[in-house]
C-alpha cells in the first residue's frame, strides 16, 4: 500500500494541522515530520487535518511530511505484556532505555510488544475444526503465574485448514491458518491489533454479584467494590490516593491487574517497580508482577500520549478479561486525562463549558467507565474489568467538573479526606461521603462466603460513626463531660472502630491484608464490646468504669495480634470481654 | 558564529506585550531561538511558540519597549534553547536566560544543552531511600527529605522560608555511603525574586562556606517577565548537568514559584488562550511538571537532583492553583503557618498538613532509626488532636477541660516550643530529634499512646522523672 502524504502548517504545542491530506482518516495514525512522531488524526476539514501529537514537537519545521499508516491507534495484544512497563502508546519502557538511554528522546518510532522472544505455544485446535472469532485456539504459559490464551481474531470464522506443531516460536510466526465461507485465508499469529478507542464485543453482560476482595476493611465490609464494577477515589494531594491504589493493586483477588501511572509522578511508578517483583501473592507464591501490566505517562511526558493511555490500559484489560480472566484496571489519575482532554480542546480552540473543560467531558467520562463490566466472552468465559480511577479533584474541593462527572458513572465513591490524612489515619477514606452501590447485588456473596448476613452488622456500626460526628459537633460546644453516659459511650466505640478498624497500617505484615473472616470477627467483637459496654451502662454503671483502657487497648490492637490464619485466637478477646463485663455488673449488683 | 548565513527579517506584523508576530517566515522549526534587535543595537532572545502557514509568533525575553513593526531586525538561530555547561559553571552567578552577569566572562564549552531535557524514563530512575539529614527537628522527624526528592516550601509573604531554605543549605547532611563525597552542589534559581532577597542568599551561600560550589540563575524583580519561564530550566538543566554527568549530589533551590506561575499566566493571556482556573492556562500542571520532574536518581548514575521549590501562597490559600497542583506533582510539601510565625516560632512548620511521601521508604531501621516510624506517627496523631482541644478550650476555658485533655493542651505547648522552634543557627542532630519527641510524647497518658507498642516505649521512653 502507498501511503499518502501531506505536509505541517501550523504547529501549536502537541497540537498540529497538516495540509494536503484528502484520503486520511477520522483517528488514523500518522508518522510527522523529519523524526517521524506519532500522532492521531482528530478531525478533518476538507483537505486539511488536525493531528494529535505523542511525542515533543519541539524542532518540528512547517512543510514537513505527514505520512498516513492507514490505521487508527491500534495495540499489539499478545503474549509479552505482563510484567512489562509501557508509555501511553505500548512502547516498551525498557527498551527504550536500553536503546537510547535515561532520557526518552522523540521519534523513537512504533515498536511494542517484543517481536524476538520465543514462546512455547500449544495449539488446541486440528485441522478440520470450525473456529469462530474470540474462541480460544491455543495457549502460552506467559508468566508462571498466568496461562496467556490465544484468542482467534474478531471477524475471523471458519474451517482450520493448516496448524503448526506446537513449539517454541515468536509472536510474528504464523500458527493456525482458518479458511472462512468466502474462500479467504486467514492467518492466526500469537498477537492480533486492536484499536484503543473500540471496545471489544463480547456475547453478553452478566450481574455483578461478585466481591473484589481486596483485603482492606474499610472496603470489603463497609464500601465494598464489586467484580466488574466502577470505583472513584477522589481526594486532594496528599490524601493518600496512589497510596490506596497500590495497595489495591498488591492484594485484591483479581487475576490481572493493568495499572495506568497517569501524570503522576514518576517515583511512583519506579517504586511499584521496585516492589511488585518481591512481593509475593500469597495464594500462589509468586510474585504479584507477573499478574501485572504498567503503563506510564507520567507528568512530564507528552501530554496527548496520556490522554492515549487511558485508552491502553483499557483495552489491554478487555483483552485479558476476554481470556476468561477477572482483570482489575487502576487508572492513577482521570483527572490527568481530563485535564490532557482540556489541553488540547483549548489548543483547538474549542468552546469549553465548566471551568475550561471540553462539553464532551462527561461523555467520555462515561465512555470510559463503561467499558467496566462483568461478561460472558466470544470464547465463552465468565471474565470482569474492574475500574477503580483516582481523582485529584483541584483544591481539594469534589464539587469540580471532574469529580462530578465521574460521580455519575461510577457505583463506589471513595471519598478521601485531608482532615483524616493530617491526623495520618489511613486509608483516609471518609466514611461519611463515601458510599458504596453494590452492598444489595452482593448479599449472597457475603452469606455463602461468610455464613452471615453483614449488613445489619455493617449498618449498626456505621450509624455508630454518623452518630459520633453529630456528637462530636455538640462536644465542640459544651465539652464531653456532659453528654450522658449512653452517648460517651458512643464516642469510645466510634473511636474503637475507627482506631481498631478502619485504620489500617499498609506496612504492617499482618495488618497490610486482612481476610474477609477476620475482618468481620474483627467487626464482631468490637461489636460485643460496644453492647457489653451498653448493657452495663444500662445498669447505670458510670462510664469511668465501663470504658477499661487496658481492656479497649486489647481490642484496638487485635489488628496486630491475631495473626491472618489463625483467627480462632480472637476468641480470646471475646472471652475477656465477657468476662470483665460479667465481673463489672456481678460487682455493680453487690 | 555563522550569522551571515541567516536571514534577517526586517518587517514585523504585530507587537503585543512581549510577543511578536512575523510573517513570509520559511524553515522555522517550533521552539526555535529567536534573535531579536531594535534599532539601538539592543539584542534580546525570543522563543517561537506557534507557527501558523508562513505566520510565526515569536516570546520575547525581554521588554518590547521601543520595538515598532519597522525598527527590529529578527533572525532564527535554526536551533533550541540551548546553553553551554561544564565544570566551570560552579560558583558562577548568570540571569534567566543563562548569561553570565559576575563579570566572570562567558562560559565555553562543546557541549550545549536543550534547556527543556527531556523525561526520565521512568524504568531508569532509582527509587529514593537515602535520607538527608537539615539538623532542623520538624523536617527530620516528621517531613524526612530524601536525596531525589522533590520537596516543596509551601509558604506566604512575610513568614521566613528564605531563611529556612537557607539554614537546609548551610546545614544539609547526607548518610554516606563509603567513597562517597558528603559535599552538595548547590543550584539556586531566582524567579522574580527582590534584589535584596538574592543578596540574602548570596551572603547565605558566602557564610555557608559553599559559595564556589553554588551556581546562580537570577531574575530579578524588575527583569523581564518572559525570563522566569525560562530561568529555573536553565537551573535544572544545569542540575542535571552536574548530577548525571559529573556524579554530584545536587540541591536545587528554587524561588518563588509563585512569581513563575504569574509569568505563564500573562503569556497564555497574551496568546489569547482559553483559560482555566482563575485564568491560569489548562497546561499549569503539565508545565510545573516538565520542571518538578526533573528532580530524580538514575539507576546507572551516581549523582541525584533534590528540588526545594519555594512558593508564597497567595492570600495563605492552599488551595490556590499554583500550591494545589505543585502538592499534586511533588513528593510532599512542607507548609509555613502565619498563626506558629506570630507565635514567634522558628521555623514555623506547621507539621499536620505537611508531608514527605518517599519518607517511608527512607526512615527506621537501617537509615534513621528504629523507632522513627512510629514515634513520628504518634506526634503527628497526639498534635492533631490537640487542635481539637484547642478549639474546645476557646469555647468552655481552659480549666474546665478533663485531665487528658490538659495534659494534651501541654504536649501541644511542649511541641510548639521545645520540638518545633529552634535556633536559625542550631543543628539538631537525627538522634537529638528523636529523644526530644520521646520526652515529649511522655507528657502525655500512657494509654493515649495507640501508634506505639509497649516494646519501644520501654526502650526509648525515660521515666522515672
Amino acid at each position: 500500500m502507498s501511503s499518502l502524504v501531506g505536509k505541517i502548517s501550523m504547529i501549536n504545542g502537541p497540537v498540529i494541522l497538516g495540509e494536503n491530506m484528502t484520503g486520511f482518516k477520522m483517528r488514523e495514525m500518522v508518522l510527522v515530520g523529519e523524526k517521524k512522531l506519532i500522532g492521531e488524526i482528530i478531525s478533518i476539514d476538507k483537505d486539511s487535518g488536525i493531528i494529535q501529537v505523542y511525542e515533543e514537537t519541539e524542532g518540528l519545521k512547517r512543510d514537513e511530511k505527514i505520512v498516513s499508516t492507514g490505521k487508527p491507534l491500534s495495540l499489539k495484544l499478545g503474549p509479552g505484556m505482563l510484567g512489562n512497563m509501557f508509555d501511553g502508546i505500548q512502547r516498551p519502557l525498557k527498551s527504550i532505555k536500553d536503546n537510547f538511554g535515561d532520557f526518552i528522546p522523540e521519534g523513537i518510532g512504533l515498536i511494542s510488544i517484543d517481536e524476538e522472544k520465543e514462546w512455547d505455544v500449544e495449539i488446541d485446535v486440528k485441522v478440520g475444526d470450525t473456529v469462530k472469532e474470540g474462541e480460544i485456539f491455543a495457549k502460552v504459559q506467559e508468566t508462571e503465574l498466568i496461562k496467556h490464551k490465544l484468542l482467534v481474531n474478531i471477524g475471523v470464522n471458519g474451517k482450520v485448514t493448516k496448524v503448526i506443531e506446537d513449539g517454541k516460536y515468536n509472536i510474528e510466526t504464523d500458527l493456525v491458518e482458518v479458511e472462512d465461507e468466502k474462500g479467504k485465508k486467514h492467518n492466526l499469529k500469537m498477537y492480533q491489533e486492536w484499536p484503543v478507542r473500540i471496545p471489544r464485543p463480547i456475547k453478553e453482560r452478566l450481574p455483578i454479584d461478585k466481591l473484589l476482595v481486596t483485603g482492606q476493611r474499610v472496603l470489603d465490609i463497609f464500601f465494598p467494590i464489586a467484580k466488574g464494577g466502577t470505583a472513584a477515589l477522589p481526594g486532594g494531594f496528599g490524601t493518600g490516593k496512589t497510596m490506596t491504589q497500590h495497595q489495591l493493586a498488591k492484594w485484591s483477588d483479581a487475576d490481572i491487574i493493568v495499572y495506568v501511572g497517569c501524570g503522576e509522578r514518576g517515583n511512583e511508578m519506579t517504586e511499584v517497580l521496585e516492589d511488585f517483583p518481591k512481593l509475593i501473592d500469597p495464594k500462589t507464591d509468586k510474585p504479584i508482577m507477573q499478574r501485572t501490566i504498567l503503563i506510564a505517562n507520567t507528568s512530564n511526558m507528552p501530554v496527548a500520549a496520556r490522554e492515549a493511555s487511558i485508552y491502553t490500559g483499557i483495552t489491554m484489560a478487555e483483552y485479558f478479561r476476554d481470556m476468561g480472566y477477572h482483570v482489575a484496571v487502576m487508572a492513577d489519575s482521570t483527572s490527568r486525562w481530563a485535564e490532557a482532554l482540556r489541553e488540547i480542546s483549548g489548543r483547538l480552540e474549542e468552546m469549553p463549558a465548566e471551568e475550561g473543560y471540553p462539553a464532551y467531558l462527561p461523555s467520555r467520562l462515561a465512555q470510559f467507565y463503561e467499558r467496566a463490566g462483568y461478561v460472558e466472552s466470544l470464547s465463552d468465559n465468565d471474565g470482569s474489568v474492574t475500574i477503580i480511577g483516582a481523582v485529584s479533584p483541584a483544591g481539594g474541593d469534589f464539587s469540580e467538573p471532574v469529580t462530578e462527572n465521574t460521580k455519575r458513572f461510577v457505583n463506589v465513591f471513595l471519598g478521601l479526606d485531608r482532615e483524616l490524612a493530617y491526623s495520618r489515619h489511613y486509608p483516609a477514606i471518609n466514611w461519611l461521603n463515601s458510599y458504596s452501590g453494590y452492598m444489595n447485588m452482593l448479599k449472597n456473596y457475603y452469606e455463602m462466603n461468610l455464613d452471615e448476613d453483614i449488613e445489619d452488622l455493617r449498618a449498626k456500626m456505621l450509624k455508630v460513626l454518623y452518630e459520633e460526628s453529630r456528637l462530636l459537633e455538640i462536644v465542640l460546644l459544651v465539652g464531653e463531660d456532659v453528654l450522658p453516659d449512653e452517648q460517651r459511650h458512643i464516642l469510645e466505640i466510634a473511636k474503637v472502630i475507627k482506631i481498631g478498624f478502619l485504620q489500617q497500617n499498609a506496612f504492617h505484615r499482618e495488618d497490610t491484608y486482612v481476610p474477609l473472616q477476620k475482618q468481620l470477627e474483627m467487626l464482631k467483637t468490637i461489636d460485643l464490646l460496644y453492647e457489653r459496654g451498653l448493657e452495663a451502662i444500662k445498669m447505670g454503671i458510670p462510664i469511668s468504669k465501663v470504658r477499661n483502657g487496658e481492656l479497649y487497648d486489647e481490642v484496638i490492637k487485635m489488628k496486630y495480634t491475631i495473626p491472618n490464619n489463625d483467627i480462632e485466637k480472637i476468641d480470646r478477646i471475646k472471652n475477656l470481654i465477657n468476662n470483665f463485663y460479667d465481673k463489672l455488673e456481678l460487682d455493680y449488683s453487690r | 558564529m555563522g550569522d551571515f548565513l541567516k536571514k534577517e527579517y526586517l518587517v514585523l506584523d504585530k507587537v503585543a506585550g512581549s510577543i511578536i508576530e512575523l510573517s513570509k517566515v520559511h524553515r522555522v522549526g517550533y521552539g526555535e531561538i529567536v534573535h531579536v534587535e531594535d534599532s539601538e543595537g539592543e539584542k534580546k532572545l525570543g522563543r517561537v511558540i506557534k507557527i501558523d502557514k508562513d505566520k510565526v509568533i515569536v516570546q520575547v525575553f525581554g521588554a518590547t519597549l521601543g520595538h515598532s513593526i519597522e525598527n527590529t531586525k529578527v533572525s532564527f538561530a535554526g536551533r533550541p534553547f540551548e546553553i553551554p555547561l561544564s565544570k566551570d559553571i560552579l560558583g558562577r552567578t548568570f540571569n534567566g536566560v543563562g548569561e553570565a552577569i559576575d563579570n566572570g566572562g562567558d562560559i565555553y564549552s562543546d557541549k550545549f544543552y536543550n534547556v527543556n531535557g527531556r523525561p526520565i524514563n521512568p524504568v531508569a530512575r532509582e527509587y529514593p531511600r537515602d535520607y538527608i539529614q537539615t539538623g532542623i527537628s520538624t523536617i527530620d522527624g516528621l517531613i524526612t527529605l530524601i536525596r531525589g526528592q522533590k520537596l516543596p516550601i509551601f509558604s506566604g509573604s512575610g513568614l521566613p522560608h528564605n531563611e529556612l531554605a537557607a539554614q537546609i543549605v548551610r546545614q544539609a547532611k547526607i548518610q554516606t555511603k563509603e567513597n562517597e563525597s558528603n559535599n552538595f552542589s548547590i543550584v539556586f534559581a531566582a524567579i522574580g525574586v527582590k534584589h535584596d532577597e538574592a543578596f540574602f542568599f548570596k551572603e547565605a551561600f558566602k557564610k555557608a562556606g559553599v559559595e564556589s560550589n553554588v551556581v546562580m540563575y537570577i531574575n530579578y524583580a524588575d527583569d523581564p517577565i518572559m525570563e522566569r519561564i525560562i530561568a529555573p530550566r536553565c537551573a535544572l538543566t544545569a542540575a542535571e548537568y552536574l548530577a548525571f554527568e559529573e556524579n554530584r549530589h545536587v540541591l536545587v533551590i528554587m524561588t518563588d514559584i509563585t512569581s513563575y506561575g504569574e509569568a505563564l499566566r500573562e503569556v497564555s493571556s497574551l496568546r489569547e488562550e482559553v483559560p482555566s482556573r482563575r485564568g491560569y492556562p489548562g497546561y499549569l500542571y503539565s508545565d510545573l511538571a516538565s520542571l518538578y520532574e526533573r528532580a530524580g536518581m538514575l539507576k546507572d548514575g551516581e549523582g541525584s537532583v533534590t528540588l526545594i521549590p519555594i512558593l508564597t501562597m497567595p492570600n495563605d490559600d492552599i488551595t490556590h492553583p499554583i500550591p494545589d497542583l505543585t502538592g499534586y506533582i511533588t513528593e510532599g510539601q512542607i507548609v509555613l503557618s502565619r498563626d506558629l510565625f506570630q507565635k514567634n516560632i522558628y521555623p514555623p512548620i506547621n507539621v499536620l498538613p505537611s508531608l514527605s511521601r518517599l519518607m517511608k521508604d527512607g526512615i527506621g531501621e537501617g537509615y534513621t532509626r528504629e523507632d522513627h516510624p512510629d514515634i513520628s506517627n504518634q506526634l503527628f496523631s497526639a498534635y492533631s488532636k490537640v487542635q481539637d482541644i484547642r478549639a474546645l478550650a476557646q469555647i468552655v476555658g481552659e480549666e474546665d477541660l478533663s485531665e487528658n485533655d490538659k495534659k494534651y493542651m501541654e504536649f501541644g505547648e511542649a511541641f510548639e516550643k521545645e520540638f518545633a522552634n529552634q535556633e536559625y543557627n542550631e543543628n539538631r542532630d537525627i538522634n537529638d530529634t528523636l529523644d526530644l519527641a520521646w520526652k515529649i510524647v511522655s507528657l502525655l497518658p500512657k494509654d493515649e499512646l495507640d501508634r506505639l507498642d509497649p516494646k519501644t516505649i520501654q526502650k526509648y521512653m525515660k521515666t522515672g522523672d
